[in-house]
């Protein structure tokens, strides 16, 4: 708390004067970058397009309703195949992400110089390339289907599962995994008998957390070929078939939301 | 007392019932996830080889054949990163301030929480597919959709901390006499500030990610150049287009958490 003075009357001030100030560096370089990345983004833009985007908004929304909805019949199958995509991929990163969260985290890891390093860079690559983009690939290497969305998930979701289930290993109580030890068990028995019970529970809200995200994600794997919903709706919109993409749309959207509150309940019944 | 009495772990599941249920649930659930998935192996194992070579393009990446697009991309990818992050969370403030209980009134509240709950549902990519078909390609229409899902996570997580808030030192401010922006500035803003800023970082990390794969359809960025490269099966420029997004998103990542302690 400061005060300085304007005149003879002493006034408060929330900060000192020079932090003050510092802020107000801060603020101009951050509204300076913040400037100059927008004039060239508005280089790159042809204003008389975005001038012309309610008139365009316009007659888009009026050629999507009414949504169709016989559309649906077709529609049944890339639902169920998303929504396997997603349950899938989850699994399939749990199983990956479990031994490398281990490994990843400081109380467990077998080696906090060689193996440590490898397992964060796994997490952190992992997390870092979206799922379409690990589609993208995969559809290129294994040819375009459910399978690569399976795989394309799964790798996405590798460094999520890993990096949280590591900080709940790391937060363990390490009283419960002496007293295992205490009684003379191996290594693996204090794994599953130190460890394991006191993880279990976040694992399985990571896992339902993840899963819910996953569904998300895996309604617009199709744009790139990876199979599911994602695949009608791009075909609908090459084909300007809007109705159906209205359809397709409020499908996500009902799928999100079902699958929000599962994950909720889940979640809720678990913690 | 026979001698083969031993100690069980007791399961994580308490009632039999429902833990043999559930394994009975899964085991049929994956029968018929894998008896309708239509894979074709022999496509699969075609693939073993690509893979291989795809790997291979690893060592070494191919940074120069194409590094004009490459340079032009990931620039394009920085600006719309910097500035959608910035206007989302300029858009997010008032909406977060309304979506939060203990500040608004009813009309407002539940005109902000739907807002927020639309600006949500919908992944960035196909909100990029109808701004591309609105304002045309470029990186205006993946600004656009990134600020629209930067709305929806920034205002829900500002207005979960708003009502998480300890409401003495805002009753304190206020019975000081101060006016709705003063209690705003003294009381509200210093309690959430923290965190906030540190989400502000992690929303800057999710937009950069998101903003490489909005150039897949049209929307600017690297993501063009990426896909490019992939369609070419130029697998050492896709690999170092990796590489850079990868570093990047650690960089990003080392100052957030770097930021984060000295804001605290």
């Amino acid at each position: 708390m400061m005060t300085s003075l304007h005149g003879s009357k002493r006034e408060w001030q929330r900060r000192a004067t020079g932090k003050q100030l510092m802020i107000w560096a801060g603020w101009l370089i951050g509204v300076a970058i913040f400037v100059y990345c927008w004039r060239l983004i508005s280089d790159k833009t042809i204003w008389m397009f975005v001038e012309d985007a309610p008139r365009q908004a316009a007659d888009l929304a009026e050629r999507m309703v009414p949504p169709k909805w016989s559309y649906m019949e077709q529609l049944w199958q890339p639902v169920w195949d998303t929504l396997n995509i997603a349950t899938l991929g989850t699994a399939m990163a749990i199983i990956i992400a479990v031994p490398i969260a281990f490994c990843a985290a400081r109380n467990t890891t077998p080696s906090r110089v060689f193996v440590r390093p490898i397992a964060l860079f796994i997490i952190v690559s992992s997390r870092s390339i979206n799922s379409l983009i690990w589609a993208l690939m995969l559809v290129t290497i294994i040819g375009p289907g459910v399978l690569a969305g399976v795989i394309a998930i799964g790798l996405r979701s590798v460094g999520f599962c890993a990096k949280l289930l590591y900080e709940a290993i790391e937060e363990i109580d390490p009283a419960q995994v002496e007293a295992i030890t205490a009684t003379g068990a191996s290594g693996a028995q204090k794994l599953t008998y130190g460890i394991v019970p006191q993880i279990l529970p976040a694992f399985a809200g990571i896992s339902v957390f993840r899963w819910d995200i996953n569904i998300r994600e895996s309604t617009v794997l199709g744009l790139v070929g990876a199979g599911g919903i994602g695949l009608q709706l791009d075909a609908s919109i090459s084909t300007l078939a809007w109705t159906q993409v209205s359809l397709i749309l409020l499908v996500i959207l009902a799928t999100v939301i079902l699958s929000e509150w599962v994950s909720a309940r889940i979640r809720h019944a678990i913690i | 007392m026979s001698t083969s009495r031993h100690w069980k772990r007791p399961p994580f599941i308490k009632n039999p019932t429902l833990r043999w249920g559930l394994m009975v649930c899964v085991v049929i659930y994956l029968a018929l996830a894998f008896g309708t998935m239509e894979i074709n192996w022999t496509r699969t194992s075609e693939g073993i080889d690509r893979g291989k070579k795809f790997l291979g393009a690893f060592f070494p990446p191919d940074f120069t054949s194409r590094w004009e697009s490459i340079y032009e991309g990931i620039v394009e990818s920085l600006w719309m990163t910097v500035t959608s992050t910035v206007v989302g969370i300029a858009l997010s403030i008032p909406v977060g301030l309304g979506a939060a209980r203990n500040l608004s009134i009813k009309p407002v509240y539940y005109f902000c929480r739907g807002v927020l709950a639309v600006s949500r549902t919908f992944p960035e990519i196909i909100l990029a597919i109808f701004f591309v078909k609105l304002f045309g390609f470029g990186p205006f229409a993946g600004f656009l959709a990134l600020s629209i899902g930067t709305i929806g996570f920034y205002g829900k997580l500002l207005a979960e901390d708003i009502e998480d808030m300890d409401p003495v030192q805002a009753e304190a401010v206020k019975a000081t006499g101060a006016g709705w922006l003063q209690w705003l500035n003294y009381a509200v803003q210093p309690q959430v500030m923290p965190r906030m800023i540190g989400l502000g970082m992690y929303r800057l990390d999710i937009n950069f990610r998101e903003s490489a794969v909005v150039g897949i359809v049209g929307g600017g960025g690297i993501g063009a150049t990426l896909l490019t490269s992939f369609d070419r099966y130029e697998f050492d420029s896709a690999a170092a287009i990796l590489l850079i997004i990868i570093g990047i998103v650690m960089l990003v990542e080392y100052s957030s958490g770097y930021i984060r302690q000295w804001v605290q």
